[in-house]
């Protein structure tokens, strides 16, 4: 087993470990804090397939924004350190049987499905061809979604102080 | 051992997505509600990246739509959050249980 194999199956445990533990934990904060182990797993992970853009653009958003984010509203809505209340047994039972049937069955057409590779020519993802063809106006530009995304996050921007705001 | 490829890849993805299928299924807190549709979204993400790297690796369409997801992902966080402060002050609880009425 080489190197790289062995930072592979790393990576992936802290990934799989920290979504488990943020998904099973009681605490809601320790719940956050997993979650973040879990996040920065999924960027060791695209820094391991060589996308340094979207690993900084993952670190920057998710472990920067939106987990400051949860933490910031579990303050807002919690007595920090309250125990957060078990599921019910038979919910988790049903719940637990019902995603490992469809885990299996996931795993095993994946498995089974004989994935051809395409033997072209790789073109590098640094950020300097991301951006020309994303910004590009010509045939597989991605300007239109670019500009469509730029006005949903202003509406959410928006719509997040007119829901928030504290009326008398 | 094989070399990683991507079938490893998308066990990995797939475990992800399953276990946030299992968190917003079994809790009943809109925090953790939300945290396990990161998960979700996350695992999605991981799929883009894998199937761009190893099956296109000519294109950049899977880092454009993983782009696109980070950003709605965040929009979609902050409108929850905003919904779930909001409702935390109607009904001084975040469990989805207790909050079954709407405005009228």
């Amino acid at each position: 087993m080489d190197i790289s194999a062995i930072i592979f199956y790393i990576i992936s445990s802290i990934i799989i470990g920290g979504a488990l533990l943020a998904v099973t934990s009681l605490q809601i904060f320790r719940s956050a804090v997993y979650l973040l182990f879990s996040l920065l797993g999924i960027a060791a992970m695209y820094f391991y397939l060589e996308n340094n853009f979207i690993a900084a653009v993952q670190i920057v958003v998710y472990v920067g924004g939106i987990v400051v984010l949860i933490i910031f509203s579990i303050f807002l809505t919690h007595n920090s350190g309250m125990a957060l209340v078990k599921p019910k047994p038979k919910k988790v039972f049903f719940s637990a049987l019902a995603v490992f049937v469809a885990l299996i069955l996931t795993l095993n057409i994946i498995t089974q499905y004989k994935f051809i590779p395409e033997n072209k020519i790789a073109i590098s993802s640094d950020i300097r061809n991301i951006g020309l063809q994303m910004l590009n106006i010509a045939e597989f530009g991605f300007i239109l979604p670019f500009e469509v995304v730029s006005i949903l996050l202003l509406a959410a921007m928006i719509g997040c102080i007119v829901i928030a705001l504290k009326r008398n | 051992m094989r070399e990683i490829g991507i079938e490893q890849l998308l066990v990995v993805s797939t475990i992800l997505f399953f276990i946030g299928i299992y968190g917003f299924i079994t809790r009943r807190n809109m925090v953790t509600m939300l945290m396990s549709i990161e998960l979700i979204l996350n695992s999605v993400c991981l799929n883009f990246i894998s199937f761009n790297k190893f099956l296109h690796p000519d294109k950049l369409d899977g880092i454009f739509f993983t782009l696109f997801v980070i950003t709605i992902a965040a929009a979609e966080a902050a409108v929850a959050i905003a919904i779930i402060i909001n409702l935390y002050r109607s009904f001084k609880s975040i469990d989805i249980e207790q909050a079954d009425e709407l405005k009228y």
